[in-house]
């Protein structure tokens, strides 16, 4: 009877998925409990958030340590977030996260256009152009990135004058050892009127868009639709500026006796991390540009020259329409690991996610659940990225199978 | 075909390696279950119920087994724990460590140094990695009561400073109030900086040596830290940049800094041994026992008090046991081969410029707060 309901091959390869499941959840129940016995012994809980009395373990955020104030302070906040150092753990935790959010996104996107153009640069037929993107590649991509991040920040940015001595940039912008100071712009009364005007710019932008493309279709003959796009919206949206009498408010820097007063100040420490992942990860970027543009068949390239492309119309209709769905999928790994990659913030003293961590860590002496934290925040990062870019890659494929 | 079948059998070796790897979990609790009756209490229930031939601690019993002491340390503050040009550490915290290793092992090179950032070193007590941290390490509630961790016997009363270049001509820490300061990440001096100076920016390192070179390249305008280490990077100040004449560590002392040993928390018999090897270099001071006459002494005690120290008889009484489960000869091979609190002291303080006399690290007998409970 046994051996009859085993023979049959649905039933067995359900009893393997059943039984592999059961091994796992067994495995990490004697893991857990593991550790909480281990923790209990020295007085620590695993999740202190998560009460064990009782029969069920009932979440108790209040309870929660997190709650608790961190005392210590992050100079380095992001996107405008407010952060002293009486606020909690938690607060202290997210200012980490939008650290962390904050040098990935502009990261990502200064290696992306850079690893494009170093990319394409390295199929010119051009010696010198070719050369120096190789030099550039092999020298980014084998050299360990915490070495280059600590370059970058010992050797370079920490190398910038004494604040006495800042670089004067028309006294609009200062550069020193203690930052990159640059005005800082505020909008005044009249900037909500100004945005309407922006919005209509925008609206009218992609009406002459949509028709100069019309036009474009019908009559073969070329007419520009971005071109004729920008110089509406810029139109628009700049005469409404100088109408409504610049309703923005400029706030300049000035050179104090410690630090900048006034404007925002871009600090040496977040520049070099920036510099380190974003030369660093465009180096692989630029190879899978290489290698996808390498994967078109040449007759693409071909037959783009006989119906008279140039060579920059070329690249931007034929070669790289067809290259991005095959650049997606390795882009995404490289997107991922350049956020991963910004946990060596510390060797910069950036406070990123991870260095508030630690530092929680340190003083909460909490380190079961932070580390939870820490790896839920990361693979929450990790998994927003997949999906941006998984949505991307879908939608392109959708067009190109729509064409 | 054969697609299928190679996807039906992908579970089957899954099933197999997890198999293996529960099985090789299993067989550690079973080897706890011996000890314990329960796998609720595994971490307690070894020291209940031991061999009575072994010693009550664990960890003494690990060190013994292992014939090593795993030592966490600093190695980067010269006079306290440093990593030097040859290799090998030394210093304040270093020759606790020794101290620890002779006491328990008989042998005071018998350590294995791990040089850990401020950052790590709780973690790595916590989780085993170390038997002992000494490592400039602050005695705090938090630490002492939230991360299980026990704290032995000061071995250094320090205070938080402000490191200033002598050319800003900073005089006090109120000059510095919307300065930028530079300090190490993860400490105590980061959390009380905040508290004496709240609006001045800081810049946290995760190691001296970074912070050292941002210092030089004007990145900072005060380095604070613990007195002791401002004195240990002080003295070794690179000639290029100034050498020490080029820094002034400002009078005030802002924090209180009690510096000491630490062990876990679940091992009161372990964390009892560490902390009596530091009293017992107290007591050895205030005895006047030094690591030349400790062998003399031992041969023919003068007083009760130090043959008590030192595990010897005294006109015909009988030898006290400690009851810490090692030699009772402990302190002969500790003094003998590391010293007394106070040659302790002088090898590795002394040079960097930190005076005893008159600090807090001065013996209670002259006006400090170096005491030993009695030792018997």
């Amino acid at each position: 009877m046994l051996l009859t309901v085993l023979s049959n091959e649905r039933v067995r390869r359900y009893l393997f998925q059943a039984v592999f499941a059961l091994v796992i959840l067994v495995f990490g129940y004697v893991l857990i409990a593991n550790i909480q016995a281990e923790l209990e012994g020295i007085g620590l809980e695993i999740f202190p958030f998560v009460s064990t009395k009782g029969s069920f373990p009932f979440i108790d955020v209040s309870a929660d340590f997190l709650d608790q104030r961190a005392g210590f302070s992050i100079d380095q906040t992001s996107f405008g977030f407010d952060y002293s150092a009486s606020d909690s753990y938690s607060r202290a935790f997210i200012t980490g996260l939008l650290n962390t959010i904050q040098v990935s996104i502009i990261g990502i996107a200064i290696a992306t256009v850079l690893g494009v153009i170093v990319g394409v640069s390295r199929l010119s037929s051009n010696w010198l152009v070719s050369r120096v993107a190789t030099l550039y590649v092999e020298t980014f991509r084998n050299v360990p990135l915490v070495v280059q991040l600590i370059f970058w920040y010992v050797a370079v940015f920490l190398k910038a004058p004494r604040i006495g001595d800042s670089l004067d940039f028309f006294g609009i912008a200062f550069l020193s050892v203690r930052g990159l100071a640059l005005p800082e712009v505020h909008g005044t009364s009249g900037f909500g009127t100004w945005f309407i005007f922006v919005a209509i710019a925008i609206v009218v932008a992609g009406a002459v868009r949509y028709l100069l493309t019309r036009r474009q279709d019908e009559t073969g003959q070329p007419s520009y639709p971005w071109w004729g796009a920008s110089g509406a919206l810029l139109a628009i949206a700049g005469a409404s500026f100088l109408i409504l009498g610049a309703p923005l408010d400029v706030d300049s820097p000035e050179v104090g006796r410690f630090s900048y007063e006034g404007g925002m100040t871009i600090r040496p420490e977040f520049t070099a991390l920036l510099f380190g992942l974003s030369i660093y990860t465009a180096s692989f970027i630029a190879e899978i540009v290489r290698g996808s543009i390498l994967a078109i068949p040449k007759g693409q390239t071909e037959a783009a020259q006989a119906l008279g492309f140039n060579g920059s119309q070329r690249l931007r209709l034929v070669i790289l329409p067809q290259a991005m769905a095959i650049i997606i999928p390795p882009l995404t790994n490289q997107y991922l690991n350049l956020m991963k990659n910004s946990s060596l913030a510390v060797a910069v003293a950036y406070k990123d996610l991870f260095d508030v961590g630690a530092v929680t860590i340190n003083q909460a002496g909490q380190a079961v659940p932070l580390v939870a934290l820490l790896m839920a925040a990361y693979l929450s990062l990790s998994l927003t990225i997949s999906a941006v870019m998984n949505g991307i890659y879908s939608r392109l494929k959708w067009r190109s199978a729509r064409q | 075909m054969t697609l299928k079948r190679s996807v039906a059998i992908l579970p089957l070796l899954l099933v197999a390696l997890a198999v293996i790897v529960f099985a090789a979990c299993g067989d550690d609790d079973d080897g706890d279950a011996t000890d314990s009756p329960t796998p609720g209490d595994g971490t307690a229930a070894p020291t209940d119920t031991d061999a009575p031939s072994g010693s009550h601690s664990q960890i003494l019993q690990d060190v013994i087994d292992r014939g090593s002491l795993n030592c966490g340390v600093n190695n980067a503050v010269p006079g306290f724990g440093n990593l030097l040009p040859d290799g090998s550490f030394a210093g304040f915290d270093i020759d606790y460590c020794k101290a620890v290793a002779a006491a328990v092992l008989g042998d005071s090179e018998a350590v294995d140094y791990t040089p850990l950032s401020a950052s790590a070193r709780l973690t790595a007590v916590q989780t085993g990695q170390v038997d002992v941290l000494i490592r400039n390490t602050t005695w705090t509630t938090g630490r002492d009561a939230d991360s299980g961790l026990t704290f032995a016997t000061t071995t250094f009363y320090d205070g938080q400073g402000m490191m200033v270049r002598a050319a800003d001509g900073f005089t006090s820490v109120d000059d510095l109030a919307a300065a930028t300061i530079c300090s190490l990440e993860g400490t105590t001096t980061e959390l009380n900086l905040t508290d004496r100076l709240p609006d001045a920016e800081l810049v946290t390192y995760d190691s001296n040596d970074t912070l050292q070179t941002a210092f030089i390249e004007e990145r900072c305008d005060g380095w604070t830290s613990d007195k002791s280490q401002l004195a240990g990077r002080r003295s070794e100040f690179p000639a290029d940049s100034g050498g020490p004449e080029a820094l002034v560590v400002l009078g005030e002392t802002f924090s209180k800094e009690p510096l000491g040993p630490v062990t876990i928390d679940n091992d009161a018999q372990w964390s009892d041994i560490v902390n009596w090897v530091v009293i017992g270099t107290i007591a050895a001071e205030e005895l006047g026992v030094t690591s030349s006459n400790v062998a003399a002494m031992a041969a023919d005690p003068p007083s009760v008090s130090v043959a008590r120290l030192l595990g010897v008889g005294f006109g015909g009484e009988a030898v006290t046991d400690t009851g810490l489960d090692v030699d009772v000869t402990f302190m002969q091979d500790v003094i003998a081969q590391v010293g007394n609190y106070g040659e302790i002291y002088e090898t590795n303080v002394t040079p960097i410029g930190i005076v005893r006399a008159g600090t807090l690290n001065a013996l209670w007998t002259d006006g400090g707060m170096i005491y030993s409970p009695p030792f018997k």
